[in-house]
């Protein structure tokens, strides 16, 4: 049963992958659809990378409403950025090779994140001051990187936010292989660790008195969200509502909360959302600059009515 | 065996519990009685390695468990704990096959799917199997826990009022199954009880907390005694005798 749902699901997904590749091609057809090509793999990794991350980031926060992205991670990511612009200079940041900047980048919010998520954790805040925290946090680091920004000089303003303006419409290709490679590598170690997350989901007690090594596992998962962040947000910029969505919608689809199923059927319904969205915004409507609008209206509705729901499992 | 010595808990400069020294051989059912806020959960949270050992040692079976790796303990004692949420949708078998996580990492093979299935028919919970655990009442959801405690295997099992919720059918069967896997698999139970009357009953031995002591420690016919109830709970009541077990008539 939950076999025949991710095969649908993977049916929808390759639908959906046609679709973009297919819809509306115009003009030198080898042309377009090389750049198409080279655009929907930075799509199907966005979207696995933030359905992952989000899917991970709830069973080790033990809610559903909290994601990465409402916690202020990719603020917090964007904020490394402009703090690195800061320190080597504009022309410093810019000489550097991109892909040893970004995997600085990854390091950095790998170390931040875990600096300010895990004593939240060790605390065990409930979901309301995890909420007021993440709120708190978003606006305190993009604050921070507005600072910084007035900080520089004009010029050195323009590399950084060179940098961080990408979108779902302006991708990053340029960091596309070695994202790749860092992706890849989290999606084999979180399906690895599909069982160790079912038992992490039962909560710090229990799943200690099932043997696993509470502080060194979560520390382990929050590490592996951090580079899936950090992938999504170099590549397409920062998404509020996305990651909710997508989880909140895998969850009803896949109809349980264990990860051996969870986990696909997130990764793939983030695969539609996206490129299923930009086929038809984009291609179909010749507007590619509303889906991101359009996500984020709709999972910023999600978000109110788990909210007012209050359905925190 | 599981050896306590010396141990001591303090939370925030309270202590909690004050030079703990208890020895439990292996086999045989232990009840630890007391008023609330005795200590008792937090004892059994030491012992279980939930919580890190500040003061003093416990072995369990010669293992220290505050160095030995988690799913090697995970393999020797499971605990059930007082105030166990678990998340909703879950199916009770799905629940009660995490218990055979620290055997097969996950990878339940069919000699688990059959302990799995042992578990559950005694608990009571075949019908039950397929139900979401939001949609169980309170007592079967205890039942449950039990049962996934149960399946992990161990040879050390420690329950944290295990009857809470429970009807006395179900009371009584929880007691009488956890006796006699205590005597046909030589199994040690550490069971907190409110119910002196299921001490008395069940137990090979009664171990009394207050205040973060041990106060008494004998077999339930030499401890539940009406002067020892008087110094544990702090108020008199009458004892019987009854088929040589003595029940507490605590409620005249
Ligand atoms: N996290 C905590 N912070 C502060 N004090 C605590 C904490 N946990 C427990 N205590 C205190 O420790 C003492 C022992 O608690 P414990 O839960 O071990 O009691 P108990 O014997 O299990 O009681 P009960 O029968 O009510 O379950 C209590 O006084 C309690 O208030
Ligand atoms: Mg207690």
């Amino acid at each position: 049963m939950a076999g025949r749902r991710i095969l649908g699901l993977a049916l929808v997904a390759v639908a959906c992958m046609v679709a973009f590749l297919a819809i509306g091609l115009r003009g030198d057809i080898a042309f377009v659809l090389q750049l198409r090509a080279v655009k929907l793999a930075a799509l199907v990794q966005v979207g696995v990378a933030i359905a992952l991350s989000t899917v991970v980031f709830q069973t080790v926060t033990g809610n559903r409403i909290l994601t990465p992205s409402i916690m202020g991670l990719d603020a917090l990511y964007l904020f490394g950025q402009m703090l690195m612009v800061f320190l080597l200079g504009g022309v410093g940041y810019a000489t550097l090779d991109p892909q040893l900047k970004f995997a600085a980048e990854i390091l950095l919010l790998m170390a931040l994140a875990c600096a300010l998520l895990l004593p939240m954790l060790r605390r065990r805040l409930d979901m309301g001051l995890m909420l007021l925290a993440g709120v708190v946090c978003g606006v305190l680091f993009r604050s921070l990187q507005a600072l910084l920004a007035r900080l520089i000089d004009p010029n050195e303003f323009a590399v950084a936010q060179s940098a961080s303006f990408a979108s779902f419409n302006a991708v990053r290709t340029d960091l596309l292989a070695f994202a790749a490679l860092v992706t890849l590598a989290a999606v084999i170690v979180v399906w690895r660790a599909r069982h160790v997350l079912d038992i992490v989901a039962l909560g710090a007690d229990a799943a200690t008195g099932l043997g696993i090594h509470w502080q060194r596992t979560v520390t382990g998962l929050l590490v592996l969200v951090a580079a899936l962040v950090a992938v999504s947000t170099a590549l397409v910029g920062p998404v509020a509502f996305f990651g909710l969505l997508v989880a909140a919608l895998a969850e009803r689809i896949a109809g349980t909360v264990r990860h051996a199923t969870l986990l696909p059927a997130a990764a793939l319904t983030g695969i539609i959302v996206l490129v299923g969205g930009q086929a038809l915004f984009q291609h179909g409507l010749g507007s590619g600059a509303t889906l991101g609008v359009v996500i984020e209206f709709v999972g910023g509705i999600v978000f109110l009515l788990m909210l007012l729901w209050g359905s925190r499992r | 065996m599981i050896r306590i010595e010396n141990v001591s808990l303090r939370i925030r400069a309270t202590p909690i519990l004050r030079d703990i020294n208890l020895t439990i051989p292996k086999g045989g059912v232990v009840a630890l009685i007391g008023p609330n806020g005795a200590g008792k959960s937090s004892l059994l949270s030491l012992i279980a390695r939930l919580r890190p050992l500040q003061q003093g040692t416990i072995h369990i079976d010669g293992l220290p468990v505050d160095r030995t790796p988690g799913p090697e303990l995970a393999r020797v004692v499971a605990i059930l704990r007082q105030d166990s949420t678990v998340a909703s949708r879950l199916k009770v078998r799905e629940l009660v096959g995490f218990g055979r996580f620290p055997h097969g990492r996950g990878r339940l093979t069919a000699a688990d799917l059959e302990i799995v299935d042992q578990a559950l028919a005694r608990f009571d919970l075949t019908d039950l199997a397929d139900r979401f655990l939001e949609t169980l009442s309170g007592g079967q959801r205890q039942r449950a826990l039990v049962a996934m405690a149960f399946a992990q295997d161990t040879d050390y099992l420690l329950l944290d009022e295990p009857l809470n919720n429970l009807d006395m059918h179900h009371a009584r069967e929880l007691m009488r199954s956890l006796r006699a896997i205590a005597d046909t698999r030589a199994r040690t139970m550490v069971i907190v009880l409110h119910d002196v009357n299921q001490a008395s009953a069940y137990a090979d031995r009664i171990v009394a907390m207050q205040n973060g002591r041990i106060i008494a420690d004998a077999a339930p016919l030499d401890l539940l005694t009406p002067d020892t109830l008087e110094t544990v709970f702090g108020f008199r009541m009458r004892v019987e005798i009854i088929a040589g077990k003595p029940f507490v008539l605590h409620h005249l």
